[in-house]
């Protein structure tokens, strides 16, 4: 086991743990932001550089200060590290620069991307980025690309946080999604346009952080926040069959996998279970889903918001729920 | 004419083939090293030698090599690094183009040192010509007896192969190199791990240029001593230096490091003076990614001494007012050479060149070279000089792999000691953009 001090808060870990997950386990508001590392995917991280974080300690042996600031995701803790993220100035400026990287080649087309209210870029710009914009050249944009029937590519909104192409190598067994060329003129190709044809395709979905890899049989259905949430599970013979349906009324609008608050599915779901069962009756539904991100989509419709406390009596169980991840004004 | 190490027969026809290259000594530090030396006797003459790292960094190459994790039964590598794509940087493929069997009889007595088995070159891919050449000379080491089973007796056996790239400057970095040479794309992986711990195919792998690989064989034949008092301080040895730009001798020089640069600027032995006679504004000294330094500051450092071709001379100053020794791609800028057009082209190759895999350098480096070429083509504005350095400060220590930085340093250092000329071309758009003007206004404060 090994003890670190994140942002003043002591926490003991398994040796070998990320500083990420270390910050994780305290949770709330010290925790860094993660645009590429996703933890069921090996090889992850490292990429975006969102999450980096000042070691002014490396361990209790060795005090000597990190020299430069790291990627908290794939940096593993060492026993009496002490780590900095919101309490050192360097780290949040470095983020808020790293956020206006990400955008820059960014379409900022929000008002008509699906992604919208559950996007971690647009998470992370409210939390990180300045107004203002320097950036006054052209922007870099692409054609969007359809991968087979139900998945579309629209790489201009990508930041190649790589994920999609782990999850094409990890979870699905054919690889033909990887990318090609460099630097900003990467993309992520499927070899000549290659359908991504295998019962695990759509998962890439799910892991996209940002609306580059969006689901067609969803695709300018609804927003997102008028949707319902709610764990539905079926008997599938070739997943877990746990998912999240998204309704609207008795419509389901979009079946994806169930997400925690970082994002992270919990388990991959199948094509099957994704795109053709968008009936009630396909489902055994287990109930509201509690969004704990923090997205719009978190003001969801099954919990009181927890304002003006003091006011209203008997507040259900629920909306006493701590709410870290809210923003600030919704607890005045 | 000091000490040549390197090139001493470089120059005699013929030496490209194992006979002539024998008939002049070549493979005695073979011979030596295999019969009569343990490996760690090598690693240790190496150390003695102070010989550091010629790709770039400058690392000390015998404490290198003792980093090299040696567990049991997994295999070890030695990976020679002949990516050479710095722009400036020229002397590796003329090395290897006339010298090849000086190169294979380093890659031979480096890899007994770490006790490598198999070994590889990797080349960058457009030197096929060269990969032939060194193909050819190591079927002749082959047949020797130098190379594959039971090396000349001595129960040591080792494979070379020569592996091209596709022509990225990024697989020149060692952890893309070593993608790419396992069949991956070529980007740099996340450290730790460090290629000694966990390199090629995931064993410990020591990856050197192809100028400290073959300075090896000299230091096997003569000792680390006798090496280590060449040069000055912790400047051991000799350097390959490529000179390019407005001189009247470019190409490839050995020196003994310590040669003040004015001699190596103005003597006949060397660059030959700046072409035409023209005055002297500004030197690369180390390659595309090190800090551009106008001719005061590279003559002399700040505190008035005589700057010398040495790691610790060059970087005299810092970065406020020094520079770097990088991979001694020195480049020489006269009066009539435009910095703004210069650091625009640079910036356009980081552009180019960047793996994509980081936001702040596959962003930052095409938002530097949009905003140069605007400057250059007469629409910046005074504002985006200070955009360029703050998005280069953005970039630089924040990325998985230095060509961040070394995309970042050049802009940043252009900025900080030409600053004038870039609010000139500002100032003046259509006077900047008319073909063949320079500003000229830094010359008068500078004493060349
Ligand atoms: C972007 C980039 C490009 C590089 N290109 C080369 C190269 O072409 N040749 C080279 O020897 N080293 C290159 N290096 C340095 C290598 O990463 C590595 O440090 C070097 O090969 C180690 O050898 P040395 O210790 O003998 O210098 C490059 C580094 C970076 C970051
Ligand atoms: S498409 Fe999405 S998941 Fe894939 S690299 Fe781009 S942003 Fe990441
Ligand atoms: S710094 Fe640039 S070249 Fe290096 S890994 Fe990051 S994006 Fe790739
Ligand atoms: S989440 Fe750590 S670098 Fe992207």
């Amino acid at each position: 086991m090994a003890k670190i001090t994140f942002d003043g808060i002591e926490v003991e870990v398994e040796d070998g743990t990320t500083i990420l997950q270390a910050a994780r386990k305290i949770g709330g508001k010290v925790v860094p932001p993660a645009m590429c590392f996703y933890t069921p995917l090996k090889g992850s991280g490292g990429k975006c550089r969102v999450c980096l974080v000042k070691v002014s300690q490396g361990s209790a042996k060795d005090p000597r200060p990190m020299p430069k600031l790291v990627a908290s995701c794939i940096t593993p803790v060492q026993d009496g590290m002490v780590v900095e993220n919101t309490t050192n100035e360097d780290v949040l400026n470095a983020r808020k620069s790293i956020v206006e990287m990400l955008l820059i080649n960014h379409p900022l087309d929000c008002p008509i991307c699906d992604q919208a209210g559950e996007c971690n870029l647009q998470d992370l710009s409210y939390e990180h980025g300045v107004s203002a914009q320097r950036f006054e050249e052209e922007r870099r944009t692409f054609n969007k690309v359809d991968l087979g029937p139900y998945i579309q590519l629209h790489m201009t909104r990508c930041i190649l946080c790589y994920r999609c192409v782990y999850t094409a190598d990890q979870i699905t067994d054919k690889r033909v999604h990887g990318v090609l060329g460099r630097g900003d003129a990467a993309e992520i190709g499927t070899y000549i346009e290659n359908v991504i044809d295998n019962d695990f395709s759509g998962n890439v979905i799910d892991v996209c952080p940002v609306g580059a890899l969006t689901d067609k049989t969803w695709r300018f259905k609804n927003r997102v926040w008028f949707t319902k949430p709610l764990d539905a599970h079926r008997d599938c013979p070739t997943c877990s069959g746990k998912v999240t349906l998204w309704n609207r009324g008795d419509q389901v609008l979009r079946v994806t996998a169930r997400k925690d608050e970082y994002s992270e599915v919990e388990e991959f779901i199948c094509n099957t279970c994704r795109f053709d069962k968008k009936e009630m009756s396909d489902w055994t539904i287990e109930g509201p889903r509690k969004i704990e991100r923090a997205s719009v989509i978190s003001a969801n419709h099954y919990e009181l918001p927890v304002v003006n406390v003091p006011i209203i009596p008997n507040l259900p169980k629920s909306a006493k729920k701590d709410l870290p991840n809210a923003p600030e004004q919704w607890n005045p | 004419m000091g000490l040549k190490i390197l090139t001493e027969h470089i120059n005699v026809p013929g030496i490209e083939t194992l006979e002539v290259y024998r008939k002049h000594g070549g493979y005695k530090s073979v011979e030596k090293a295999v019969k009569t030396m343990t490996p760690e006797e090598v690693v240790e003459e190496v150390k003695t030698s102070g010989l550091r790292g010629r790709g770039g960094a400058g690392f000390p190459t015998g404490l290198k090599w003792s980093f090299l994790a040696k567990p049991e039964g997994v295999p070890r590598y030695l990976v020679c690094n002949a990516d050479e794509s710095e722009p400036g940087t020229f002397k590796d493929r003329w090395f290897m183009e006339h010298n090849p069997h000086a190169l294979i009889e380093g890659m031979i007595t480096s890899s007994y040192a770490l006790g490598a088995n198999t070994s590889y070159i990797y080349i960058r891919g457009e030197l096929m010509f060269i990969l032939r050449i060194l193909e050819k000379a190591i079927a002749e080491a082959y047949a020797a007896g130098l190379l594959g089973k039971n090396i000349l007796g001595s129960g040591y056996d080792l494979d070379l192969h020569v592996a091209p790239g596709g022509g990225a400057y990024i697989c020149g970095e060692e952890t893309a190199l070593l993608e790419s040479l396992e069949g991956k794309r070529g980007n740099p992986r996340n450290k730790p791990p460090f290629p000694a711990v966990k390199g090629l195919f995931a064993c410990p792998t020591v990856v050197n240029n192809v100028e400290t690989i073959a300075s090896v064989p000299w230091i096997v034949n003569n000792t680390g001593a006798e090496y280590a008092k060449v040069g000055i301080g912790r400047s051991t040895g000799t350097k390959l230096i490529s000179a390019s730009g407005n001189i009247n001798n470019p190409g490839v020089y050995e020196i003994e490091l310590g040669v003040p640069v004015e001699e190596f600027i103005y003597s006949d032995q060397y660059c030959g003076g700046i072409w035409k006679g023209k005055s002297l504004k500004a030197v690369v000294p180390g390659g595309s990614s090190v800090p551009i330094l106008p001719a005061n500051l590279i003559l002399k450092t700040v505190a008035g001494e005589d700057r010398l071709m040495t790691y610790e001379s060059l970087a005299d100053g810092g970065f406020v007012s020094g520079s770097m020794m990088g991979s001694g791609a020195f480049i020489v800028f006269d009066e009539d050479q435009c910095i703004v057009r210069n650091t625009w082209n640079y910036a356009r190759f980081y552009h180019h060149e960047s793996c994509g895999q980081c936001s702040p350098c596959r962003e930052g480096t095409g938002w530097m070279e949009k905003v140069l070429h605007r400057i250059e083509y007469g629409h910046g504005h005074q504002r985006d000089i200070d955009l360029l350095v703050s998005v280069a400060k953005q970039i630089e220590g924040n990325t998985i792999c230095p060509l961040g930085d070394a995309a970042a340093w050049p802009v940043a250092a252009a900025i900080r000691h030409f600053r004038d000329e870039f609010e000139w071309h500002i100032k003046h758009p259509q006077e900047a953009t008319t073909p063949g003007a320079v500003y000229r206004g830094q010359l008068n404060s500078v004493t060349a």
